[in-house]
């Protein structure tokens, strides 16, 4: 007990020696912080309230100017066009609805320009200007300048605006910019987007927005009580987006695009050598420009109205079914997995029953195909050779050879929006609908209809890569960053993925689709040249289910219900340098409808004058 | 090793078992000189916090409650006798370690950092629990042998803030893990750490020193950065200590009035209803202002240096001590980084800064101490 008190009365005089100085230590550190204070708030009071009260340092953030995009010729796509426009900081008027009647009465100012104001004014940050007349020609700017004493608060700005010369030509691809919403305003760096107004909504722009943003620099600016700069102390400065180079070829666009004429469809067009994306078309399309500073409500709603539904990506966001173009792939699944010989012959009565089954399925050849071998089951488009090889490879097989080809999952494209398509399978069937498969499907799916959904994009892709001979390339826009400066081109790497696939086979059904073509029995005959050699392959879907005892008559089906009409080719065939998919929504007979305008598409890649140099070079690289 | 004991003094200073208190608060376990200066802080804090929130009706009643759940804690904690206290050091610091751990495996993402646990109803910040937790257990530890601490107790002690400091660091939360590091440091140096091993431990936090660094994020690695030079990122944050400087600076002896700041009210400031509220405070209340208010915070620890010193046995001692010093920490780091003199770190000012989480553990910390102070007995000479 005694040695214990010891202790503590020991401890406790430790303790207090620790609490003492501890104490110390506090009124050092309290005196530091006065010391501070004195030397601020007395010392330096001068200078840090001239500060505060009349020159405020303010921070301007500079914005970067956005990254062009230029086509594989270098052609220019999204440009940045200088504009004057006549703006208002709000916080510097008195009476706003008198300084825009006066202002109105100096520079015309439309309804739109009001109703665009208004809609602005709504989603303003604090002191930031707000246009209520964008373009204004040099009359009007030396108009407003003579009479600008009379209009604080108001003030003509360059902007940079977006600008797509190519308009709707580009509109599927690279989308447009806008301005930044609320959600976006939570996803990017605050920081970097001070002074930033517009952000990539889709396609290639929003994709890239990364590079085509750039850094945001600053310059520190004293500023009076009124806001009015009196002198810059300090700059850092911006750092401009990146411009991109595309190996989309803007005449073979055009071209795609008119050759779809005023149908509904897409047209992708990829270059097997590189996988690169050589036209991605979507018609109809739309004005981008309309979208850059806020598109006008009607306007927008005329978009969103319109039965043809101009705004949607049919050729990566359109799902269909891919109907016969399927063939030479199951084709090639049925060699490679020992189902079928290429030399093996199967009776086509014009129908096939299911063993037990009385549901007849048809043949669309009627009178049927007789003795069917590979080679005459691709050219002719046989349904009931596809109905016995699927079946004998199975869904399983089936399923997991497409998806060698990228069916049924995204492509991995630059261009925001795709969407995946839809390979079944039992465990989706499983899933989707809680079901067992029915073996009837697995048919339907050997002659790529029923729930089979691809997008456009998908059966490019997939051709591009029978082209190449099994060589995947995950499909790109864009090809490189152009030189800026000090800093170098940088150009972004093939994703390339070999299915292992035996050569023979792949002969044997690019032989076969060569005669799709060729022979006087194929279903895409009329497109024949003897220019370049073509590899293809005729689709046409049914959108509207025929019953069992009817026959369908395109003459009598509404527009709407008629059949979609597709074709896949690639061409030359000895080097295949561009693989296309065609989709004509509603078009009747692929070989009648959609192979033209693959033709079309070809020839003015292949038979231009002078030939695609920047393709040719990407080529040699290669 | 770790050898845990027990402890060899509790029984001895029970027994005589009568209160020294009599009086007005003789049944309920309060210090008075603390409670009002508490009270005093706290209502010029919410006098400057009004101005600082742009005059915001609905904060100031949202403080308000905070406050009032934060006092009443603080009145119950109170009334746990320090016996009770130190028996759940251990398991309160295991519980807080083990939350620790759950919110790194699977806590919210909040701002970037992971601190918050979800409880279903109420979402947890384990490391505010940590910062109670931390000096109990070390002044528990500590207490069950004579002081000052051999070595290899002292190398425990230091194992035992190093890793929740290292693992709250990692949330990341800069702040609160050199707030908890600097809890340990003060019980330690308390507890009479002899000056070799303390040159030894401010050594090897140098050394170590890369290694937090690399514990650090780059956004905690930008702060740093910016401290050494602040011009070098104006428009970060540079910014908040330039701007900080100037409404401090631009208030004068006197200040230019409750409500009449210039740079709060442009909105120059940021953070200025949290981190940086003592900016507002120089700029409306001047000088003169400041230095009440350090004046009260300055009667607050130098009143819990007081208590800790009257404390009857080591475990009170160490902790009362240790409580009072993290609060010194507290105010010192905020001010400190306020007004230039400390990098830019998330810690607020103690009591005075909108926001609930600290508001809580700091009057937990107080109500230990007064439990500390009210539950002595007489003791025989």
């Amino acid at each position: 007990m005694e040695s214990i008190l010891k202790d503590h009365s020991r401890e406790s005089r430790l303790f207090a020696k620790r609490a003492i100085l501890a104490g110390v230590l506090v009124l050092a550190a309290m005196l530091m912080v006065t010391a501070r204070l004195v030397q601020l708030q007395i010392g330096n009071y001068t200078h840090l309230s001239t500060l505060s009260r009349d020159n405020q340092v303010k921070l301007e953030p500079l914005p970067p100017t956005r990254g062009l995009i230029y086509d594989a010729a270098g052609v220019l796509l999204a440009d940045n066009r200088p504009s004057l426009s006549l703006e208002i900081t709000l916080e510097e008027v008195e009476d706003l609805d008198t300084t825009i009647d006066e202002l109105g009465a100096l520079i015309d100012i439309g309804d739109k320009d009001l109703k665009h104001f208004a809609r602005m004014r709504k989603l303003r940050h604090r002191f930031e200007e707000i246009p209520i007349r964008t373009d204004l020609n040099p009359e009007e700017v030396a108009r407003f300048a003579v009479n600008r004493h009379r209009f604080p608060g108001v003030a003509v700005r360059a902007r940079l605006l977006r600008a797509y010369p190519l308009g709707e030509h580009t509109a599927h691809v690279l989308s447009y910019v806008g301005r930044i919403n609320e959600q976006e305003l939570k996803r990017i760096d605050a920081l970097n987007y001070a002074g930033t107004n517009y952000i990539g909504k889709g396609g290639v722009e929003k994709a890239h927005e990364d590079l085509l943003h750039g850094t945001v620099g600053h310059r520190q600016v004293e500023v009076n009580a009124k806001g009015h700069v009196l002198g810059v102390l300090k700059r850092h400065q911006p750092q401009s987006g990146k411009s991109l180079e595309l190996y989309l070829d803007i005449r073979l666009q055009q071209d795609a695009y008119a050759a779809l004429g005023d149908r509904r469809g897409a047209v992708v067009a990829i270059d097997p050598r590189t996988g690169g994306v050589l036209a991605l078309v979507s018609r109809p399309s739309f004005d981008p420009n309309l979208f850059v500073d806020g598109i006008d409500a009607a306007d927008y709603r005329a978009l969103r109205r319109s039965p043809d539904k101009p705004l949607f990506n049919r050729a990566i966001r359109g799902q269909y079914s891919p109907g016969s173009t399927i063939k030479p792939f199951i084709s090639l699944g049925g060699l490679e997995t020992g189902t079928i010989r290429a030399t093996d012959a199967k009776w086509c009565p014009g129908y096939y029953r299911l063993p037990g089954h009385t549901h007849k399925y048809r043949c669309w050849n009627r009178g049927g195909h007789g003795t069917t071998a590979l080679e005459k089951a691709i050219v002719q488009s046989c349904d009931v050779y596809f109905y016995k090889l699927a079946q004998g490879m199975g869904i399983d097989r089936l399923h997991d050879f497409l998806a060698g080809f990228g069916f049924g999952k995204r492509t991995g494209i630059d261009v925001t929006g795709e969407r995946r398509g839809l390979l079944p399978s039992k465990t989706w069937k499983r899933r989707a609908y809680n079901q067992p498969w029915f073996p009837g499907e697995t048919l339907i799916v050997g002659i790529g209809q029923g729930p089979f959904l691809t997008t456009p994009l998908q059966l490019a892709v997939a051709t591009a890569t029978l082209a190449a001979r099994g060589r995947f390339i995950r499909p790109r826009i864009v090809r490189a960053t152009k030189a800026q400066g000090p800093e170098a081109k940088h150009e972004f790497p093939a994703q390339i993925r070999q299915l292992p696939l035996s050569s023979r086979y792949l002969d044997k059904v690019i032989e076969s689709m060569v005669k799709v073509v060729r022979s006087n029995r194929g279903t895409a005959k009329r497109i024949r040249t003897n220019a370049y050699s073509i590899a293809g392959k005729t689709g046409t879907v049914q959108v509207f289910s025929v019953k069992q005892k009817e026959r369908y008559r395109e003459s009598e089906v509404a527009e709407h219900m008629r059949d979609h009409a597709l074709f896949v080719a690639f061409a030359p065939v000895e080097d295949p340098r561009i693989a296309v998919a065609v989709i004509v929504e509603n078009g009747g007979h692929g070989g009648a409808v959609a192979a033209p305008v693959a033709r079309r598409v070809m020839d003015s890649y292949l038979l231009r004058t002078p030939p695609p140099a920047a393709a040719g070079e990407a080529a040699g690289g290669h | 090793m770790l050898k845990w004991g027990t402890n060899t003094f509790s029984t001895s200073v029970d027994s005589v078992p009568r209160a020294v208190r009599v009086g007005l608060l003789g049944r309920v376990h309060l210090d008075l000189p603390l409670l009002i200066a508490l009270l005093l802080l706290c209502a010029y804090g919410l006098l400057v916090l009004f101005s600082a929130t742009g005059q915001d009706p609905h904060k100031l009643h949202q403080q308000l409650i905070r406050l009032g759940i934060a006092f009443a804690v603080m009145v119950v904690t109170a009334q746990i006798p320090p016996w009770k206290l130190r028996r759940w050091s251990l398991p309160l610091f295991g519980i807080g370690l083990t939350m620790l751990l759950g919110v790194l495996a699977l806590g919210e993402i909040g701002k970037g950092a992971q601190r918050w646990l979800d409880l279903g109803v109420v979402r947890f910040q384990p490391s505010e629990l940590l910062k109670v937790a931390v000096p109990m257990t070390l002044a528990w530890y500590l207490a069950e042998r004579p002081l000052p601490p051999s070595g290899s107790r002292t190398l425990w002690a230091v194992i035992l803030t190093a890793v929740p400091v290292l693992l709250i660091a990692r949330q990341p939360d800069l702040g609160t893990a050199l707030l908890v590091a600097g809890t340990g440091i003060v019980v330690l140096f308390l507890a009479g750490l002899r000056w070799q091993p303390i040159a030894l431990l401010g050594a090897s936090a140098v050394a170590l020193a890369p290694l937090l660094w690399y514990f650090m994020h780059p956004y905690q690695q930008q702060r740093v950065l910016t401290f050494l030079n602040p011009e070098s990122d104006p428009l970060g944050t540079g910014y908040h200590i330039i701007q900080a400087k100037i409404a401090i600076g631009s208030g004068g002896i006197y200040g230019k009035g409750w409500l009449n700041g210039t740079q709060s009210r442009l909105e120059f400031l940021p953070e200025r209803s949290t981190d940086f509220v003592f900016a507002i405070l120089g700029e409306e209340f001047g000088l003169i202002g400041i230095l009440a208010m350090l004046a009260i915070y300055l009667f607050i620890i130098v009143r819990g240096l007081y208590i800790a010193t009257q404390a009857q046995d080591t475990y009170g001692r160490l902790l009362a001590g240790g409580l009072t010093m993290t609060f010194f920490i507290y105010l010192f780091v905020n001010t400190g980084m306020t007004t230039g003199l400390l990098p830019v770190v998330g810690i607020p000012l103690p009591l005075v800064s909108y926001g609930g989480t600290s508001l809580v553990t700091i009057l937990a910390g107080f109500g230990i101490l007064m439990s500390i102070h009210t539950h002595r007995k007489l003791l025989l000479p």
